[in-house]
């Protein structure tokens, strides 16, 4: 499989497309900018954000058994899952348990984690994403590259021309609103068909034993509503502990991720209709691991509001596809290695540690700090190329001992003086797009000495 | 005050007038400076590379050097910030500690110690200042465009007391160049792409020069605009602020 590297070597093969790319999720971080920048107690609020869900992290398990017997005590049926497989394996059941072949499903990234998907289409259900990015890139056969917007990669004419292919829209039709109207026609047949709906959660209170979902669409509460059983499936670090702290998270969720006030829809699910059920699984899939690392268990505060992969510079340059792993971008970065250290020892490396990410994030994660610390884990852990290894090892003794550090550094300017084919070659990644710097007669060292020596 | 001169190991040997004008300009402010003559690097390449278990050599190289003065001051953020976070010595904890805290930027050290109100360098061009992330994320140089605060910046500052230079505004005024260390070679294509881009914003405003505190930022946007035969060149901060 390929690496970041080259994945994100490949989307720059298309300098315009880049272009486009990094100006569109530029264009979100301002608009996040302009509405963050108008609360005078922006920074208050995310502090408060990190607070509580430092507290929430630090009591996980009460707060868990506090929700699942006020969800119970309101009629929802609450599962749980150590894992993707089990998760999986639950929704199937109650799949099966209805007679469904045919399931509704709005915006959850923890489905994408555990390859939902995939797994019902090998069991012959037919699954269709009701939101609209989602079902744009499930047309393509493609993962989401964005956690909020999934088919940021796309632009309209390819979706114009997906939706000709699999909609029957005229052919050519790009037009944004056409398009989308296009869509909700075909979706309202789906709602109004499908007897099971599952979606994702945003928060869920232990105190009451409700669960909140925000889209913009409103097709989390279409299926929801329309369907006789509502699956959600969350997450096990989403628990919030009182309604109250939905004050402080509702406010900057979609500020940070959009820069919209709020999401158009905020649904609150407390109890199933009459002769309808809720079932709700609360999944681990590494989450207990990530949470006894000491110094990465914050990441697990994440809200998914997708800051911090419009603010990378990185990330908008590289498309989320280059991240090979669910949830693209710096938050991704620092959760897959958790999952899977050796298959995503590329990830903490794909990043210029500028720290941009940290400065968005609504809920204070360290995420450029994390980033570092894996990369430390990741080497000592044996992942790292061995040629890396020689490098550092001789680059490391060199610059322990300032005699060696003084004659290598002469004999590499001489070299580049004499030699300049030596370092401008085409196997020197730094060449071949950038010339080498031109090496000087004399080091500052040897400059000093003739000049200052008394 | 004993003031040691820190230069990075790239800028003692690829840009030593680098480290000329920041003697120089320190020298012009009435400090006495001393370049402790054994000292090698800071480490970062290594441990941003994820071999920061190789540096305690390289460490306690640098605290013998440097342990004896005041203040040790460095033209580059992104090493002061590394020395600032991650130095550390097993037998000699608290020495490593005091030079944590005694390490300073250049531009920090003359806004904050010499507390720097005028200067006599003059440098009558267009300028583009290029905000080093480590610099300005890492040691809070200036402010942050994603934080909800005040405005500062001590690199500006310093820049606008310079006779006849002109500060170009820039679309990002904090975007990464993506030199980001071993990245510019690991992540090439993206690196580059950075580069490119940070430097359009810069020629688009019609810069002549793009200036900034670390060199490491600098010599990648000019191995860019180099290959792009452009008249648009680099100078460390310390060059502009000791220009004549
Ligand atoms: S890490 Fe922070 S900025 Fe990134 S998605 Fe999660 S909450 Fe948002």
């Amino acid at each position: 499989m390929k690496n970041h590297p080259e994945l994100a070597e490949q989307f720059n093969t298309d300098e315009a497309r880049v272009n486009w790319h990094d100006e569109t999720l530029w264009w979100v971080r301002t608009k996040r900018d302009r509405m963050s920048h108008a609360l005078p107690e922006w920074e208050q609020l995310r502090e408060s954000a990190s607070q509580i869900k430092n507290n929430v992290l630090s009591n996980l398990s009460d707060y868990l058994i506090q929700f699942e017997s006020n969800a119970k005590a309101n009629g929802i049926i609450v599962h749980w899952a150590a894992d993707a497989n089990e998760h999986n394996a639950i929704v199937l059941s109650l799949l099966r348990q209805q007679g469904a072949t045919q399931m509704v499903k709005s915006k959850s990234m923890l489905t994408e984690e555990c390859h939902l998907n995939e797994y019902l289409e090998q069991n012959n259900i037919d699954v269709v994403d009701s939101d609209l990015g989602e079902r744009v890139v499930q047309l393509a056969k493609e993962p989401p590259s964005h956690i909020v917007l999934p088919c940021i990669h796309k632009k309209k004419e390819e979706i114009g021309e997906l939706f000709h292919e699999h909609l029957g829209t005229p052919k050519g039709n790009a037009d944004p609103q056409f398009l989308t109207h296009a869509a909700r026609l075909h979706l309202r047949e789906k709602f109004l068909t499908r007897k099971v709906a599952l979606t994702g959660v945003n928060f869920a209170i232990a105190d009451t034993g409700e669960f909140v979902v925000c889209t913009n669409e409103g097709n989390a509460d279409m299926g929801a509503h329309l369907a006789d059983v509502h699956i959600a499936s969350m997450g096990i670090e989403k628990i919030i502990p009182q309604r109250k702290h939905l004050g402080v998270f509702l406010r900057i969720l979609a500020r940070s991720a959009t820069g919209q006030p709020v999401t158009t829809y905020s649904s609150h699910f407390k109890k199933p209709r009459e002769g309808k059920a809720i079932h709700i699984i609360l999944v681990d899939n590494g989450r207990s691991i990530h949470l006894g690392r000491p110094d990465f268990r914050n990441a697990l505060k994440c809200i998914r509001c997708g800051a911090c992969m419009n603010t990378c510079p990185v990330y908008r340059r590289s498309g989320g596809h280059s991240y090979h792993t669910a949830i693209a971008g710096p938050i991704g970065s620092i959760l897959a290695p958790n999952l899977d250290m050796k298959k995503y020892a590329d990830l903490p490396f794909a990043s210029t540690l500028c720290g941009s990410c940290s400065n968005v994030c609504p809920v204070k994660i360290d995420i450029h700090d994390q980033l570092f610390k894996w990369r430390q884990v990741i080497v000592k852990e044996g992942y790292a190329t061995s040629g890396k290894k020689v490098g550092m090892k001789v680059m490391n003794s060199v610059l322990s001992h300032p005699s060696l550090y003084r004659t290598s550094g002469k004999i590499g300017r001489w070299i580049m003086n004499h030699f300049p084919s030596v370092v401008n070659n085409k196997l020197n990644p730094w060449f071949r797009q950038r010339e080498m710097p031109e090496p000087p007669k004399e080091s500052f060292r040897e400059w000093y000495q003739k000049n200052k020596k008394r | 005050m004993k003031v040691a001169l820190f230069i990075p190991c790239y800028v003692d040997q690829f840009y030593p007038q680098v480290g000329i004008a920041t003697l120089e300009l320190l020298t012009k402010l009435g400090v006495e400076v001393t370049y402790p003559l054994q000292q090698t690097c800071c480490g970062q390449p290594m441990a941003n590379s994820g071999f920061a278990h190789l540096t305690p050599n390289c460490d306690s190289l640098f605290i013998k050097n440097f342990s004896d003065f005041d203040y040790i001051v460095c033209p580059s953020g992104s090493c002061t910030l590394h020395i600032k976070e991650h130095l550390h010595d097993e037998i000699r904890p608290d020495e490593a500690l005091s030079i944590r805290k005694k390490i300073y930027e250049l531009t920090e050290f003359l806004t904050d110690i010499l507390k720097v109100k005028n200067l006599t360098a003059s440098f009558p061009h267009k300028v583009g200042l290029h905000q080093s992330c480590h610099g300005q994320r890492g040691l809070h140089l200036s402010q942050m465009t994603e934080l909800t605060a005040p405005p500062f910046s001590k690199p500006e500052r310093l820049l606008r007391m310079v006779d006849g230079l002109q500060l170009i505004e820039l679309d990002r005024k904090d975007e990464c160049c993506g030199f980001g260390g071993t990245f510019c070679v690991t992540e090439e294509a993206v690196s580059v792409k950075m580069g490119k881009d940070r430097i359009t914003d810069h020629t688009k405003h019609e810069a002549e020069f793009i200036t900034g505190g670390d060199m490491s930022c600098l010599m990648h946007l000019e191995g860019i605009l180099r290959r792009q035969h452009s008249h648009v060149r680099v100078k460390h901060i310390a060059e502009i602020l000791n220009a004549q």
